[in-house]
Order: C-alpha cells, then structure tokens, then sequence
C-alpha cells in the first residue's frame, strides 16, 4: 500500500512536467499549427534561467586561495555575503523560487523572438520542414547553452527549508518510513496552479475566448476583424512561459544539463498524441497518466513479471490508445486533421 | 682440376663464384638488419618522415563533454612536454624514463583529435578516420567502457594501438582483453577490493545492501564486484535494481528502497546518471534514514573530481574509489599538478590524468622499442614496471594489459577548503590489496601479428 501511495505521488510529480510542457506544445500546435521540436528546449532554457539568476546572485569578489601552492587558484565571496551579510546567504538560499520573476520576461521574450524571428517564416511549410528547422533550432540552444555553461550538470539546490523530506505517511496514517520530499510536493502544487491559470487564462478571459475560437475557425475571426496572427504570437510566447517555468522548478530535481530538453521532448510529443492533439485538457489528463504509469511500471514487482516494461510503457500504452481511440483522449474530429 | 670454360666463355669455377657471390650479397641486408624492425612493414609507419602522428579520441559533445575536454588538455600538455616544450612534467619523475625530451624515437609529435560522442559506434567510426584518413600510429581517449571495448577491437582488426582514456568495467581487461589495448585505468575489481576493509571498519559485517545499477557493461561489473566484495563482508543484498543509462529522474526506483529493510544503497551510477540518482537519493531523505538500528549510508563505488562538481553538497561524507586524485602529496602528482594547473588554472580529474599517463607510456616504449612496429611496442609495455607517475610503484601486466597500482579510497569532503577540494583521501590502498588472477574473467588477448 505505502509503495502504491508513493508510486502514484512520483507519477503525479512526473505527470505534472510532461502536462506543462505538453500544454505548451499543444497550445503551439493549436494555434499556429506548428509542430515546434524546439519546445524541449524551452524547458531546458527555463531550467537554465534559474542557473543564470543564481550566477547572478553569486557575482563574487576573487580572493588567493591560499590552500593551493601549486599555482594560481581563487576563491569567490559573494558580494550579496559581503554587502548584506546573513541577508545576503539567504537571498541566494532563495535564488530558485525567486528566478521566476526573472524567468517570466525571459523566456516571453525568447517566445517572441522565436515566433518573428523564425517560426512564422514556416507557417505554410510542411510538417516536415517545420519538424527540420525547429529541431535543429533546438541544437542551436543546446549548444549554445553548452558552450556557456559546460556540458555537466550544475546543482541547483532547493531553499534550505524545504530541502529536506516531508512525513507524509506519518500525516496519513500510513507507515512512518514513507516520506516524501518537500521539494516535489512544491511542484506538484505548482504545476496545479500554472495548469489551473492557463485554463482559467483561457476560459475566463476575452483574449482567452478569442484564442480558443481561433484556434477553432481561425478564417471567422479573421472576419470579424481580430488580428489573431497577434494574439498567437502572444500564445506562443505564453507557452514558452508555461515550459520555461516548468524548467525553473525542476531544477533543483534534475540538475540541469544542456541535453535535458531533448530527454523531455519525445515523451512529451507522445503526450499530446495520446491526449488528442489539439486539445489542453487531454494534454494534461495524458501527462499524468502516462506519468502514473511509468512509474508503476517500474516497480520490482511489475518488473519481475515484464523485464524491461518501465522502458517501454508509455510508448505500449500510447499505441494501444490509438489503436482503440485514433484521435487520442480527447481528439475531436476535425481537428488538426487536414 | 682443369678450368675448362665452356661455350658462352663461363668455367666451372666462374659459375661458383658468382653463384656465392650473389648469395652473400642476397643475405647482406638480412645480417645488417637483424633486430631492426623497419624491415617489418606496418600500419602508418611514420618512415623518413619528421613527424609521427597520434589520435586523441574524446567525448566532445554529449553528456562527457566536460571530462573530453580535460582529457583533451592532458593530451596536449603530454604532446607539449615529449616535444621537449614546457616544464616536462611528469618525465621529471617518471622511472625509468627512455624519453629525450626531441619526441618519439627523434620524431617531433603531432596529433589530430576525434569526437567519441560517448556512442560506441560514433567511437569506432572516428577512431577508423583517425587509423586510415589520419594515418596515426597510436589513438587513446574516451570516457565509456562502452566505447573502450568497441574502439579496441578495432585496434586489434588495424594493428593500431589503443591507450585507453577512461574505463572502469572489468570486461575491457577481461573478457574483452585486446593485445592491442592497454588500461592504465583501475577497474570495478579494484574498487570493490580496495573499498571492502573501509567498509568493513566504518559500517561493519551486518548491513543489507541495494543496489542501482547503470543497465550496460561497466554498471553489470561493477554491481558484481561490489556484490562480492559486501557479501564476502557478511553484508546482505536485498535488491539488484537495473536503471537505464539516462534516465534521468530516478524517483520510481528509489521509493521502493524506503521500505525495502536495505540501510546502504551502492549506486553502480557513473557521471549523469550517478549526479541525477544520488541528488534524488538525497531528497528522499536517505541519508538521514535510520534502519535496522542504523544509520542509512550511500556508497558511489567510483567517483570522479568533474562529478563531484555537479553533485554538489550532496556528495559530502559519501565513500567510493578513484584511481587518482590532484590532492596526492607524492612528487609524481605534484609535477603533474603543478604543470597542469600553471597550463590551465585549476587541477587535473583523474581522467585528465589517466589520459597523460598513457601518452607518455606508449612514447617511452617505443623509444625502449628503439622502433613503432606496434608487436615490439607491445612488448614493451607488457610487464612493463615503472613508478614516479603518481600512482606508486605500477606494473603493466603481460597477461591482461591491466596496471595494478595504489587505488584511493575518497569521501565527499565534508569541510572543504577550496572549490576543487571535493574529494578528502580516506585510504591509499596498496596495490597487493587489489591484485587477482588474470584468469578469473577469461577472454583471449589475440595476436601481436595481424
């Protein structure tokens, strides 16, 4: 029972990465009609604006280190510590939680630049072609991101008041060796709320309505006088928002790496097939169901029934769902079809 | 006798002459050049040329990007001191050194440099540029035993030798074994045999062990000699667990570990993969778990400086092996760092290390060679015992081309006084303490002809 309840958690946990990401894929897709294979990178820059907001944070004052005999090594001291003292130690304590304020206009603006910059050049391309030009933007930022930050992963811890684990079975009522960690219950919290704003965003608002009946009929509201080519740059460069603050706070879970994207990116194109493509709530109820299921499926038990099942689980159960549902969870007929 | 000439003007005795005569002549060149291999046509012999060409074959892209690129300076900095530039490094202390400081057997050393891309396949292809496009008398490099294995049966299929970079699967001095392949660098074997008297003093006989494990060739062997080593202790092991290289987030497979009754998780995990886990670990609490009446450990039975980095404080107070370390006070690693650092302003990894080793050792065997016909190179290097190179006194075994040396028991430093100062040196084990028989993982080393 106790390794179900924190089976279910680690899927959920997972779950909420793959819905935001595919969330934003979707919301591209829907609107634009792009199949943008640079989206993983989005996520990868998100994670990366936390790492660039900490460097900032840590900007330092080199002093001799003078352990080192051999030759001329450093030492850094924040200035952040030598101006404000305890103050300081605790605003970089901070620095992940605190890098989405930085996070937010970063990455609108990466989305911009991107939709003006390039993206709309493909509108009336292929798929194929799209598919060529946004994966090897993605290479582009993953290079340059390695170039800049090397190619190892950089620890990105979580807030000292969190970094440790939550007694949840002892709350619950379950055994009391099972825990969970602080941090990963923080982002299952947030991936709810950024989920539950992007639908409010697009179900409570004008904007909101007008982007969904675009991405309904586009040539009608084209009609009645709206410029919806603007106001999908503006979705776009929200879903690079939605996936970039995915990033910022899976950092202190995955450190993050150049290449991280790319790990996402597969699994979150599943995501959206399964879910229905097109469709934001069957994005979301995709990503958490496939996240429930890896993560059963790799359990020892199922394991020792099905070697290797953990492996191959989300792409098994993403074939057996369009073979009984073609259009996915929730795919409506018509729908990027043509 | 008469000297009766018969009818084109020739005698008996003219006929006998000029047959001895040819005969001598015939056999001259083998008389003068008995011993000298030049006779002996090979791969990329370098002939009259000025210069002789070695390969240096890095993870360049890819998730060993950043320990390709400390290879890649040590390969450069052994290329800088053979040509007799710079402080000469280590050839101040290595012994005995046939090395002059003018190159490779009077040859100036040039290289050329390839992406392994830590894929065995992308390995291979580079490494075959190198041996026919580049023409290289000798390639080394990389960061995988994956790529290790695969590279060095290519040597053996070219006749062209491989130093290896980086690799710590018992299978590529083992089953895998090539004539043409040599490892400097210790293996799974070693760590397990230099880890178990640490483990048994700090934790005891009674722990019940867990294991993840990295799902290729490196990962298997090292969860096998790990496995002997804490069962050999009297430890149990409650769980094997196969990860997938990559994974990235580990959380499904360690939750189970929270009820399993297991109070020591060894993670078979190498860098990525090892950073991710061992985070993860961390935040579920592990470390601070008591069991059975104990306190929970975690044991990361190889361990790297570059790694350490990118696990942060969460590699403090946690045991594993290395095969060197920058912080060594022997005067072999003190040049070393010394020269690597004034070169590039901060220390040497052990796979920098390994890398610079290795360079130097198939240039001095040469020389001792007095030729680059890689079957008489390699004899050189087979049983060759030298010291000075910062691990002790090493010997190049004949029969697997594995170096035995000291191997270094680490800990995460929990107090450290400098950014490179990750690692705090637990044990220096002695090399009889990780010494086994050649025999015991088979394989065949092949022919020196080919």
């Amino acid at each position: 029972m106790d390794a179900i309840f924190l089976q279910i958690l680690n899927g959920l946990d997972k779950g909420g990465a793959y819905a935001l990401i595919a969330l934003g894929l979707t919301l591209v897709f829907g609107t634009l009609g792009v199949v943008n294979f640079a989206h993983g990178a989005l996520f990868m820059l998100g994670a990366f604006c936390s790492v660039s907001f900490y460097k900032l944070l840590t900007i330092s004052k080199q002093v001799k280190d003078e352990s080192i005999t051999f030759f001329d090594a450093f030492k850094e001291q924040p200035y952040l510590e030598i101006w404000f003292g305890d103050y300081g130690t605790a605003i970089i304590d901070y620095a992940v939680p605190l890098s989405i304020l930085f996070a937010i206009p970063v990455m609108l603006l990466i989305g911009l630049i991107m939709e003006r910059g390039l993206i709309r050049h493909f509108y009336k391309r292929t798929h194929a072609e799209q598919i060529l030009v946004t994966f090897g933007l993605a290479i582009v930022l993953q290079e340059l991101i390695k170039s800049f930050f090397g190619a190892n992963p950089i620890p990105m811890p979580p807030p000292d008041i969190v970094s440790g684990s939550a007694p949840i079975g002892a709350l619950l009522g379950l055994s009391e060796s099972v825990v969970y960690p602080w941090w990963r219950l923080i982002y299952l919290l947030f991936s709810g709320i950024i989920i539950a704003s992007v639908f409010a965003f697009l179900n409570m608002t004008t904007y909101g309505m007008v982007v969904r009946a675009g991405m309904m009929d586009r040539e009608t509201v084209g009609l009645l006088g709206i410029d919806v080519e603007r106001r999908f740059t503006v979705v776009f460069g929200l879903a690079a928002v939605v996936t970039g603050l995915a990033g910022v706070m899976y950092a202190p879970i995955l450190p993050p790496d150049y290449h991280m994207g790319m790990d996402f990116l597969v699994l979150s194109f599943v995501v959206v097939v399964v879910g229905g493509m097109g469709s934001l709530g069957g994005a979301v109820a995709a990503g958490f169901l496939l996240g429930i299921l890896q993560s059963f499926a790799s359990m020892n038990e199922i394991k020792a029934i099905f070697p290797g099942i953990d492996q191959i689980i989300i792409y098994l159960v993403a074939v057996v769902i369009l073979l009984v549902r073609p259009r996915g969870l929730l795919g409506r007929e018509g729908v990027m079809e043509d | 006798m008469s000297d009766k000439k018969n009818s084109e003007g020739w005698s008996r005795r003219d006929v006998m002459k000029a047959a001895g005569a040819f005969s001598a002549a015939g056999a001259m060149p083998m008389f003068f050049s008995r011993g000298a291999w030049a006779a002996e046509s090979f791969r990329n012999d370098p002939g009259n040329s000025a210069t002789v060409k070695l390969g240096f074959n890095v993870p360049q892209t890819g998730a060993y990007a950043d320990e390709g690129a400390d290879e890649l300076r040590a390969f450069k900095l052994a290329v800088k001191h053979l040509n007799g530039e710079g402080d000469g490094g280590l050839m101040n202390t290595m012994k005995p050194l046939s090395l002059k400081g003018n190159g490779i057997l009077g040859k100036k050393v040039t290289y050329v440099t390839g992406d392994t891309q830590t894929k065995s396949d992308a390995a291979r292809a580079s490494a075959k540029r190198m041996i026919e496009k580049d023409g290289v008398l000798m390639f080394s490099g990389g960061s995988s035993s994956g790529v290790a294995i695969a590279v060095q049966s290519l040597a053996q299929e070219m006749g062209v030798i491989f130093m290896a970079g980086l690799t710590h699967s018992n299978d590529t001095t083992g089953k895998d074994k090539r004539r043409y392949g040599f490892r400097h660098f210790f293996n799974a074997k070693m760590s397990g045999a230099a880890l178990g008297p640490v483990l048994k003093k700090e934790m005891g006989t009674e722990r019940a062990a867990y294991h993840l494990t990295a799902d290729y060739t490196w990962g298997w062997t090292q969860e096998e000699s790990i496995k002997e080593t804490t069962e050999g202790l009297g430890w149990k092991t409650v769980k094997t667990v196969r990860t997938p290289v990559g994974a990235g987030d580990f959380s499904q497979y360690i939750t189970p570990i929270l009820n399993s009754g297991a109070d020591t998780l060894i993670l078979n995990h190498y860098g990525k993969d090892m950073i991710n886990s061992l985070t993860q670990a961390i935040q579920f609490g592990l470390k601070d778990k008591n069991v059975n009446g104990k306190t929970f450990e975690i044991i990361v039975p190889l361990y790297s400086r570059l790694m350490a980095q990118g696990a942060g404080k969460n590699l403090r107070g946690i045991l594993g092996t290395t095969n060197w370390n920058w912080a060594l006070k022997d005067a072999g690693s003190q040049a070393f760092v010394k020269s690597f650092g004034s070169e590039y302003g901060f220390p040497p990894s052990q796979a920098a290390h390994t890398c610079y080793v290795q360079t130097l050792l198939y240039a001095n065997a040469c020389e001792m060679a007095g030729t680059f016909y890689p079957p008489e190179v390699i004899k050189q290097l087979e049983g060759f015992k030298f010291d000075g190179m910062g691990n002790g006194a090493t010997e190049y075994r004949a029969e697997d081309h594995q170096c035995f040396k000291d191997v270094l028991v680490v800990r995460g430093n929990e107090n450290p006084t400098s950014q490179f100062d990750l690692l705090e040196i637990v044990q220096e084990v002695p090399r009889a303490q990780v010494e086994y028989d050649a025999k015991i993982f088979g394989g065949e080393l092949g022919p020196y002809k080919v």
